[in-house]
């Protein structure tokens, strides 16, 4: 049996099939991405602002994504006008620089990700907070594991200032003659009330923060497959059924504008605001 | 944009509705619309950056109250996403039904996005700081 309208258009719609699906998806994303948007909102008008890190994300490299996924979607409406004019090769070049942007952002991304899990912030028992490095730069420490570890003297390297006190004091100032250079203190781990990396259990911002770009991302990935897959194997269809393949093309593209889409937003609010 | 349809008779904006079912196809008539829309494309792109550069720059800048410059930022992220759904996903000339299903996707997010500026009047107790009421920031958390 055939299936009606994946070519053609419905009569009464216009549309054909994949691309009443696809907007439908694509309302469903807009409420969940919606969902987590609001509760960024609540969480932020709620908050503190001394708890509310600022500056902790590399701006320098939040732009250069941005250009990144913008490049990528404009490569994705290129290759399916390359392809409404009949030209397949076209349509596989630039569907090459989409693949190769959605990998070059989700690299980038993954390296910021690594900078926050080497990247902590100890709180002291006298109400100082440093933000820094550990010597050696492990992942994922907290402070159960500087006891697991039968550590007495954490070696920290702090930052110049601490994001909650950014004109003022300085938070690198534990050990009194502290000049802001990036030298390494000891601090007693009997001083230490807690510590952690910038993982989603630091703060209520590295919450919504990982569970944004996380998300995100895994949106990044999903829409690289699909066109992946379309510009490989799945590419055999332009032979026998030119018109649906472009369709195809079309839809997967409008998925990977939405993803943009959300990034255009995620960008300011996260990195700048 | 009103050829995002392979089969549409299409002249123009709001001219695009299908001719029935008829089988032939405006390959030719197509490619012509397409590639016109190319530079459009192009032009969108050099759009986009110009609008990421703008909003990293309007950040540093410091607009008197905070307020503005979210407000900034978000005006020039909304300018992009009109820029992006309008000529990339076509939506500047698409067909009723998916106008239809945005329309009603709208509304929820509208309502969902009420539902945050309501709640200021009544929030629940200990979910929001007040300024003094807590001085100890929440660093007891047992990890």
């Amino acid at each position: 049996m055939e299936i009606p309208y994946t070519v053609k258009p419905r009569p009464d719609t216009g549309l054909f099939n994949a691309k009443v699906g696809i907007w439908l998806f694509l309302a469903s994303e807009v409420m969940l991405f919606g969902g987590l948007f609001s509760s960024y909102i609540f969480l932020r008008v709620g908050a503190d602002n001394a708890a509310w890190p600022h500056g902790l994300l590399n701006i320098p490299i939040g732009t250069f994504n941005t250009a990144v996924l913008i490049t990528s979607s404009v490569t994705v409406v290129l290759a399916w006008a390359a392809l409404k004019m009949g030209n397949f090769k076209k349509f596989r070049a630039f569907q090459s620089v989409t693949i190769l942007c959605a990998l070059g952002f989700l690299g980038i991304k993954s390296f910021e990700y690594k900078d926050k899990f080497t990247h902590y912030e100890v709180w002291k028992k006298d109400g100082t907070r440093l933000t820094g490095h550990i010597d050696g730069t492990p992942w994922f420490w907290k402070t159960r594991t500087l006891q697991e570890k039968g550590i007495q003297n954490l070696k920290f390297l702090p930052d110049a200032k601490h994001y909650a006190a950014p004109k003022v004091e300085h938070a690198g100032a534990a050990g009194g003659e502290h000049s802001g250079a990036h030298q390494a203190i000891e601090i007693p781990v009997s001083e230490i009330k807690r510590l952690s990396a910038f993982v989603p259990g630091h703060s209520t911002y590295f919450g919504i923060y990982f569970t944004l770009t996380a998300l995100h991302a895994l949106h990044v990935l999903g829409g690289a497959i699909v066109i992946a897959f379309l510009w490989g194997p799945g590419g055999k269809m332009w032979r026998t059924e030119p018109e649906r393949f472009t369709n195809r093309i079309e839809v997967s593209g409008l998925f990977w504008h939405f993803v943009d889409l959300v990034w255009i937003f995620l960008f300011p609010v996260l990195y700048l605001l | 944009m009103s050829n995002s349809h392979s089969h549409s008779h299409s002249h123009g904006p709001g001219q695009s509705h299908s001719h029935g079912p008829a089988g032939h196809t405006h390959d030719a008539h197509d490619a012509h619309d397409v590639s016109k829309h190319v530079k459009v494309y192009l032009l969108v792109f050099g759009a986009l950056l110009v609008g990421t550069v703008i909003t990293v720059l309007m950040s540093q800048v410091h607009l008197g109250s905070a307020w503005v410059n979210i407000a900034v930022a978000l005006f020039i992220a909304t300018v992009k996403a009109f820029l992006v759904a309008g000529f990339f996903m076509h939506l500047i000339s698409e067909k009723k039904a998916i106008y239809a299903v945005l329309a009603a996707t709208a509304f929820f997010f509208a309502g969902m996005m009420y539902l945050i500026v309501w709640h200021r009047g009544e929030v629940p107790r200990g979910t929001m700081f007040i300024e003094g009421a807590n001085k100890q920031l929440p660093v007891d958390v047992k990890r």
